[in-house]
C-alpha cells in the first residue's frame, strides 16, 4: 500500500488536513484544485515543469557520499543536495509548479509568507522570471534576521511586506497573506512555501516537492544499491521532508526520519488543532490560542506541521525526534569544517540529530540519507554572532 | 432562557423591520457587560460576540488589535462565556469564533458552556459547510443556530445551498476582505444582498465593511439588515466605553428605521 498517495476526500490524511478556510476562499481552494488536477496529468505541463526545473534550477542535484564525516560516525552519510538548486535551497521546485498553475489560471500576482526568506526568494525569482507581480509576507523579527534574503527579494522586483502582527514571524506572515489573498482572491494567486494550508496545498506541493525523494531514490539504487536504511530530513511546514519521504514511503526497511527543533515541535510536543486552513498537529495553550514557536531557525519557527506529517506520525509510518538549537549550531560548525558544506540552519537540524543518534537509534553501519535542503549563506550573520566566541 | 436568533429576527423580518447586529469582542475592557447591555438598549436586535482567537485570519487590524488587548487582559472562552451566563439580556446573542477554540474546548463541552450562557446562535468563519457535519449535529442537539456566511465568489448554486442550510440568518459577506472600516460601501454588498434575498427565507444580513449609519442604510436597502463591528469596536478600542457604544448604535438604529 503506498502510504503516501492521494489524500482522500476534501484533502483528508487519516483525521489531519481539510479545508477549514472563509467562504470567501472555498472557490478559489476549488480553482486551484482543478487547475492542479488537470496540469499534474498533463504531459505538457510535467514536460514544461521538468525543463525549467532542470535548465533554469540546475536540477538533477546530486547525491553526495560525506566521506570524512561518515567516518567519524561510523554510518555512512549521502546527502541529497537541495542546497545546490537556484536560490540556494528546495524551495524553487514548488514555486516553479505553482508559477506555472498561476499562469494557466490566468493570475497575474503572486504572494507568499516567508519564514528564512528562502521561500520568499524563490517566490521572487519565479515571478521575475514568469512576469509576474509578487508580495512576499515576512515577520518583522524574520525581516531583522534575514537581511539578505530581504534583500535579494527586493533586488528581484518583489514587494516586503514586514508583518507586525502577533508573534511577527512566519505564522503571522502566514495570517497576512491570507487576508490579502481573501481581499485579491479574483487576480492574485496564493503560492505556500510547505506542505501546509487548505487542501489542495499539501498534496500538490508535496507532488511539487516529491522530485526530491523521487531523484534521491533512483541515485541511491543506482550508486550505491538497494535502499537507505533512514532517510532524515528536517520539518517546519514539513516540505522537503515530504518530497523526500515520498520517494521512499514505499520501501519497508527505510525508516522515516523528520527532525523538529525543540522549540516548534508541532508534533513531540502539540496536539491536533485547526489553523491555516488545515487540521493538524498544533502547539496551542489550554484555550485553544495559537503558541509562539521559538526557534534559532526562521524557517522552522512555525507552531504547526503539515497535516500529512501528522498522518505518518500517527500511523507510525515515519518517525518525528527533536533537536535543540546548540545542538544544531554544532551541527553548523562540525559539517563546515569536515565537508566544506555550510548548511543552512533547517537542514542542520537533520544533520545534528544523525550526529546524536549515530551508534545509538542509528545502528553502526547504517546507510543514511539526509536532504540537504539549502546552503547556509542566509543564515551568516545570525551564525557569526552566536559562534563569535569560538571562532574568534 | 435562551433566545435564538430565528425568533427576534424572523419576526423583524416579517414586520419589514431592517435588522441591526452590532459586534463587540469579548472581554475587551472591564467594562464589555455593560457595553453589551448599551447596545442591546440601543436598539439591537441580536448581538454577536467575538471569543478572540490568536490568529484570526479574517478579521482586520481592528478586530485584531481587540482579540489580542483581550487575550492580553486574561479573556478566555470559558471566562467570555461564564461572564455571559451570570446575566440576562434583552436581545438574542451570537458567538463568533474560529474553530479551533470550539474543537480545542471539544464540542460538546463547547455547546454546553453556550447553552448555559443562553447564547442563541454561532458564526465560524473558517467552519465551511463540507466541514461543519459534526458541529451541526452537536450545536442542533443543544438547540444552537449555525449561521451561514455567503461570499460574493459563492457561485448561485452553492449560494441557493447554503441559504437553505442557514440557521438564525444568512451572513452575506459585503465584501472581498477581511472586517474592517471602509470608506464607502463596496459594489458587492448590494449585489449579494439582493442575490441572497432570492435564494433565502432567512433574514439576508449584510456584514464587513458596513462601517456608517449612510452605509448601514446602503445596504440595508438591498438586505434585511446589516452586521456592525470594527467601527463600533474600533470607538471601543479608542476609549469612548458604553456611552460612546449606545450612541454609535443608535445612530444606526434610526438610520436603519428610516427605510422600515
Amino acid at each position: 500500500m503506498n502510504v503516501m498517495g492521494r489524500p482522500e476526500k476534501r484533502g483528508r490524511f487519516g483525521e489531519f488536513g481539510g479545508v477549514y478556510v472563509p467562504e470567501s476562499l472555498i472557490a478559489a481552494c476549488s480553482e486551484l484544485e482543478e487547475a492542479f488536477e488537470s496540469s499534474w496529468v498533463d504531459p505538457e505541463f510535467r514536460s514544461e515543469y521538468y525543463r525549467i526545473l532542470s535548465n533554469y534550477a540546475g536540477r538533477p542535484t546530486p547525491l553526495t557520499f560525506v566521506k570524512r564525516l561518515s567516518e567519524k560516525l561510523g554510518v555512512d552519510v549521502f546527502f541529497k543536495r537541495e542546497d545546490l538548486n537556484h536560490t540556494g535551497s528546495h524551495k524553487i521546485n514548488n514555486v516553479i509548479g505553482q508559477a506555472l498553475l498561476t499562469k494557466r489560471m490566468g493570475k497575474k500576482r503572486i504572494i507568499a509568507e516567508t519564514g528564512a526568506g528562502q521561500h520568499g526568494v524563490a517566490t521572487a525569482t519565479a515571478a521575475a522570471l514568469f512576469g509576474l507581480d509578487a508580495t512576499v509576507f515576512m515577520g518583522e523579527v524574520d525581516v531583522k534576521r534575514q537581511e539578505l534574503n530581504v534583500f535579494r527579494m527586493k533586488l528581484l522586483g518583489t514587494e516586503v511586506v514586514s508583518v507586525s502582527s502577533g508573534s511577527k514571524t512566519l505564522k503571522d506572515a502566514i495570517n497576512e497573506a491570507m487576508r490579502d489573498w481573501v481581499a485579491n482572491v479574483e487576480s492574485t494567486h496564493y503560492c505556500i512555501g510547505s506542505v501546509m494550508g487548505p487542501h489542495p496545498y499539501p498534496y500538490m506541493v508535496r507532488e511539487f516537492q516529491r522530485i526530491i525523494g523521487d531523484e534521491a531514490q533512483a541515485q541511491f539504487e543506482q550508486e550505491i544499491g538497494g535502499d537507505p536504511d533512514f532517510v532524515v530530513a528536517c520539518v517546519g511546514g514539513g516540505s522537503n521532508a515530504a518530497g523526500t519521504f515520498a520517494g521512499f514511503a514505499s520501501k519497508e526497511n527505510t525508516r522515516l526520519v523528520g527532525v523538529e527543533p525543540l522549540g516548534g515541535a508541532a508534533i513531540g510536543r502539540g496536539s491536533p488543532g485547526i489553523v491555516h486552513g488545515m487540521r493538524t498537529m498544533l502547539l496551542q495553550d489550554e484555550f485553544g490560542q495559537v503558541s509562539e514557536a521559538q526557534s534559532v531557525s526562521a524557517g522552522l519557527d512555525y507552531p504547526g506541521v503539515g497535516p500529512e506529517h501528522s498522518f505518518l506520525h500517527s500511523i507510525g509510518r515515519a518517525e518525528y525526534y527533536q533537536v535543540n538549537d546548540d545542538e544544531v549550531l554544532e551541527a553548523t560548525m562540525v559539517l563546515s569544517q569536515s565537508e566544506g558544506i555550510i548548511p543552512a540552519l533547517e537542514p542542520a537540524h537533520a544533520v545534528a540529530w544523525v550526529l546524536r543518534e549515530a551508534g545509538k537509534i542509528i545502528p553502526n553501519g547504517s546507510k543514511v540519507v539526509i536532504t540537504m535542503s539549502g546552503r547556509g549563506d542566509k543564515d551568516a550573520s545570525v551564525v557569526a554572532e552566536l559562534l563569535k566566541d569560538r571562532l574568534a | 432562557m435562551t433566545l435564538s436568533l430565528s425568533s427576534r429576527l424572523d419576526l423583524a423580518k416579517s414586520s419589514s423591520k431592517k435588522i441591526l447586529v452590532p459586534y463587540i469582542t469579548g472581554g475587551l475592557g472591564g467594562d464589555w457587560l455593560e457595553v453589551l447591555d448599551a447596545v442591546v438598549a440601543a436598539g439591537a436586535d441580536a448581538v454577536e460576540i467575538g471569543i478572540p482567537f490568536s490568529d484570526p485570519i479574517m478579521d482586520g487590524p481592528v478586530i485584531q488589535e481587540a482579540s489580542q488587548r483581550a487575550i492580553e487582559s486574561g479573556a478566555t472562552p470559558s471566562s467570555i462565556l461564564g461572564a455571559l451566563a451570570k446575566q440576562s439580556f434583552g436581545a438574542p446573542l451570537a458567538i463568533m469564533t474560529y474553530f479551533n477554540i470550539v474543537h480545542h474546548a471539544g464540542l460538546e463541552r463547547f455547546a454546553g458552556w453556550l447553552d448555559e450562557a443562553s447564547v442563541g446562535g454561532v458564526v465560524l468563519p473558517d467552519l465551511p459547510i463540507e466541514e461543519m457535519g459534526e458541529w451541526r449535529a452537536v450545536g442542533k442537539a443543544h438547540g444552537i443556530e449555525t449561521v451561514q456566511l455567503v461570499a460574493p465568489t459563492t457561485p448561485d448554486s452553492r449560494a441557493k445551498m447554503l441559504c437553505k442550510e442557514a440557521e438564525g440568518f444568512v451572513y452575506a459577506v459585503g465584501t472581498m476582505g477581511v472586517t474592517g472600516v471602509r470608506s464607502t460601501l463596496s459594489e458587492s454588498a448590494t449585489l449579494i444582498g439582493s442575490r441572497l434575498r432570492g435564494f433565502s427565507e432567512k433574514p439576508v444580513l449584510i456584514g464587513i465593511g458596513v462601517s456608517n449609519p449612510q452605509q448601514a442604510k446602503e445596504a440595508a436597502r438591498s438586505s434585511d439588515g446589516v452586521i456592525v463591528g470594527s467601527a463600533l469596536v474600533g470607538r471601543l478600542l479608542a476609549g469612548e466605553g458604553p456611552d460612546g457604544a449606545f450612541k454609535f448604535v443608535a445612530e444606526l438604529r434610526s438610520a436603519l428605521d428610516e427605510l422600515s
